[in-house]
Order: structure tokens, then sequence, then C-alpha cells
């Protein structure tokens, strides 16, 4: 049995653990506690280790959903889970700019570790005072190429829709490199 | 959609750039504990800006960039009475008081003067308005955002290339090995001497800037220094979890699978992810 991986990473409290949940055909394997920094109570529980989700592919190949996680001081296992990974979506939460700068820290730490294809999914994006996705792409300074995806991670069409356009991502990566 | 958050997150100059970038039309309406400022923006442009309690008259902008003396002032003031702004400009002109240009430069320089001042602002909220406008009477003017923008990124360059340097307060600092600077001639200041004498790599960056009293930036800034000056580096903290099981988690293995394979196995990927 093959197995893949990707990874679904983003600031705190971003939808990562919704987003892979939406999709997963397991229960996720989820590492959440309850929060006990009064400045990260923005909900009760979080995840601090990762988020672990499966899709069966076919009988001979699994892929795999890794959720970082969000807290900052989580943040030396990133380099540990982004080994190997086909490719990464970094998850924002449209409606808190508060977090954009962490995100786009985020998105080039992964990158650094690993200079795989990736998508922005713009998550929240069903609520009024989300951001359009244009305005998101110059705060976090994101290069044209660069695909942000509008996502509602609770909804399993629109994380779908975020994993189709990352593996169309390593497809266009792989015809580039063959080039 | 919304454009609002608070300027402790999305700084003013990122703001001001992703108006420049998008060409946006309409007014950023900054609120802090004093005063609300307005700033109409037309095509991405400055084109205008009213501080809450200031008056922002033409008659008073003029006085304010020292185009008119007190007495002339006070002795037009008394003679506008209910003129607009557009009227008064005119009557100046053909009178020959001022040129059009330099009414202009005046409204120009009081505008990027509010402009700056918010930049003072760091923890205040913001909206733009797409549809709210300067009153009619008011005259517009169109200053390019860039200089506005590259000064207030100078302001901002130092703090943000400390948190690129050193994103996590979360790393430990060790002594280095073989030290880049001769330490017998180092001179340190008083806060980088408590700072030192807590490098242990069991203590992360936040605990030795609670220690010894420092807030996020100024630690920063210290253990930049003491790092470039080669006496330290960045660690892990030694309590960190073990982690190393982690480490043979399934991947692709990219580099000998065969091109052909790669993509067989990511379009069997995409076909069965569009049938969930």
């Amino acid at each position: 049995m093959q197995s893949v991986k990707m990874v679904v990473t983003g600031p705190f409290n971003a939808g990562k653990t919704e987003f892979i949940r939406a999709v997963s055909e397991i229960d996720v394997v989820s590492t959440e506690r309850r929060i006990s920094s009064q400045a990260e109570r923005v909900k009760d529980s979080t995840t601090v280790a990762m988020d672990f989700g499966r899709i069966s592919i076919d009988d001979e190949l699994v892929l795999y959903l890794f959720g970082t996680p969000g807290q900052k001081r989580f943040d030396f296992m990133w380099e540990i889970l982004s080994e190997g990974m086909l490719g990464f979506v970094v998850i924002v939460d449209s409606t808190r700019p508060e977090t954009f700068r962490e995100a786009r820290s985020i998105l080039e730490t992964f990158h650094a570790y690993a200079p795989t294809p990736y998508v922005v999914a713009a998550n929240k994006q069903d609520r009024e005072d989300a951001w359009d996705l244009e305005d998101l792409r110059i705060a976090l300074r994101l290069n044209p190429h660069v695909k942000i995806v509008n996502c509602t991670a609770t909804r399993k069409e629109s994380v779908k829709n975020v994993l189709l356009e990352l593996l169309y991502s390593i497809l266009a990566e792989m015809d580039l490199i063959a080039l | 959609m919304a454009l609002k958050g608070n300027l402790r997150d999305f700084t003013l100059a990122q703001l001001l750039n992703l108006i420049n970038l998008a060409h946006k039309t309409g007014t950023l309406v900054v609120e802090s504990p004093n005063e609300s400022v307005w700033v109409f923006f037309r095509g991405g442009k400055l084109a205008y800006a009213q501080t809450g309690h200031e008056d922002g008259s033409l008659i008073n902008i003029l006085h304010r960039t020292n185009r008119l003396t007190t007495a002339q002032y006070r002795g037009i003031r008394a003679r506008i009475n209910g003129m607009s702004d557009k009227e008064l400009g005119l009557l100046l002109i053909n009178a020959n008081y001022f040129t059009q240009q330099e009414i202009l430069t005046s409204l120009q320089s009081y505008f990027i003067d509010t402009v700056r001042r918010l930049f003072t602002l760091i923890n205040s909220p913001f909206h733009f308005e797409s549809d709210l406008f300067p009153p009619e009477d008011k005259i517009t003017v169109r200053v390019n955002l860039e200089n506005i923008i590259l000064e207030s990124s100078r302001q901002m360059r130092e703090r943000e290339q400390l948190y690129d340097e050193i994103p996590s307060l979360e790393m430990a600092l060790k002594f280095a090995d073989r030290p880049n600077t001769n330490i017998h001639t180092l001179t340190l200041s008083s806060a980088e001497w408590r700072v030192v004498n807590l490098i242990n790599p069991k203590n992360t960056i936040r605990q030795i800037a609670l220690a010894s009293n420092l807030n996020d930036l100024d630690i920063r800034r210290i253990a930049y220094g003491l790092i470039q000056a080669g006496l330290v580096e960045l660690t892990k903290p030694e309590d960190s979890p073990n982690l190393s099981l982690l480490r043979g988690r399934p991947g692709l293995p990219m580099t000998t699978t065969q091109k052909s394979e790669r993509v067989s196995l990511i379009n069997r990927i995409i076909k069965r992810i569009r049938s969930l």
C-alpha cells in the first residue's frame, strides 16, 4: 500500500481541523486540548500536535491529510510534518486580518521547508465581514501565479475544490519540470 | 465585501498599498480614542482627508500651511460668509492672491500630513467605505501613494526584519561554540547583560524577555544583535518533546518515481477527490 500526504496549515483558528474533517473518511485523529492562554481563547480547544485525516484513493493508494497545530509555540512540528508532502494548503480566516501576517509567515516557512506546490484557501468566505480574494492576495503578498481559492471549510464540496486546485497545481508543476 | 480590521494587525502601509494596487475609490475611516480620520481615495490616489475635530476648510488649511498670515486669515474669514471651498478657491485665484497650483499644493500638503499622523496610530480600528465620498463643495487633489507608503515602510522595516529573523520567541539561545567576535572587546548594554546572563538552551527567548522585563521587540533587537555579533545561536529548547518518531510519516518519493507514474498517481487522487 502506497501512501502520500498533504499538509493543511494556517494560523490559529483558521479552520484547519474543520477542513480535514469535511473530507476525511475516518474520524479525524485530532490532538485537541483545552486552550490555557487567555489571549488565544477564541475557541475552547486547539490542535497541539496534529490532525490526521485519511482518504483511500484505491486499493493501493492512501492520501493522508495532516493538519498542523495553529499556535506559534508548536511550530517546531512544522518541519517534521512537511517532510515528503505532495503539496500544502494554507488556510486563512478571511474575516481576521490580524492573522494575515502570521499566515504569510507560515506560508514562507513551509515553502522553505519543502518547495512544493501550494494553494491558499480563503476560509469563511460565506461571512459578511470576509475580505475579498483580491484584497487578500495583496494583503498576503501572493504572487499572481499562486492560487487563492474561495473556501468554506465546513462544506465538503468547497474543501474538495481546494484540494483539486492543489492537485492541478501539482500536475502543472510536473509539466514545468518536464520542460 | 468588507475591508475592515485594526491597524495593530494590518498596518497602514499595507492598507495604503492595497488601496494603491487595487485602485480603490472610497473613504478609509480610522477610529482612534480621540478622533476619527477620514481619508478619501479616488482610483487608488489620495484625494481628500479630514480629521474629526479639525476645521478642514480651505481658509483654515491655507492658514495652517502658512500661506496666509493670521491677519489675512481673519480678514478673509470675516468676508466669506457661507462661501464653499470651491467658491473661495476661485475667488482667491481670480483676485490674484494665489495660483491654482499654490492652492492645490497647500491642500496636498495638509492631506499628506493628515495621513502621516495616522502612522502614529498602532491600535485603531479601520474600515473602508466604497460609497462614502467627501462633501461636493470640497476641493480634491490627486496624490500618488507610493512615496507615503515608502516613508511608512522605512519606519516599519526594522520591526519586520526583526520578526523575520526571529519569528518565534519559543526558540532558545545558546552560546556559539566558536564566537565570531572577540568577546574581550565586546561592549554590552545593561539590558544586553541581563539577557546574556539568562542564555541557556533550556530558556526560551520569551522566558528571557519576561525575566528581563523586555517587550517582544526589544528582546528581538537584543537577540538579533547578539546573533549578528556571532556570540549566540538560535536553537530549539532542550525540553521540546522528542518527535523523531513522526519523521517516518509516509511521503512521495518524488526524486525516484518516473514522471508518468507520478502524473498517474495525481490523476488517481483527482478522480477520487471528485467522486467524494
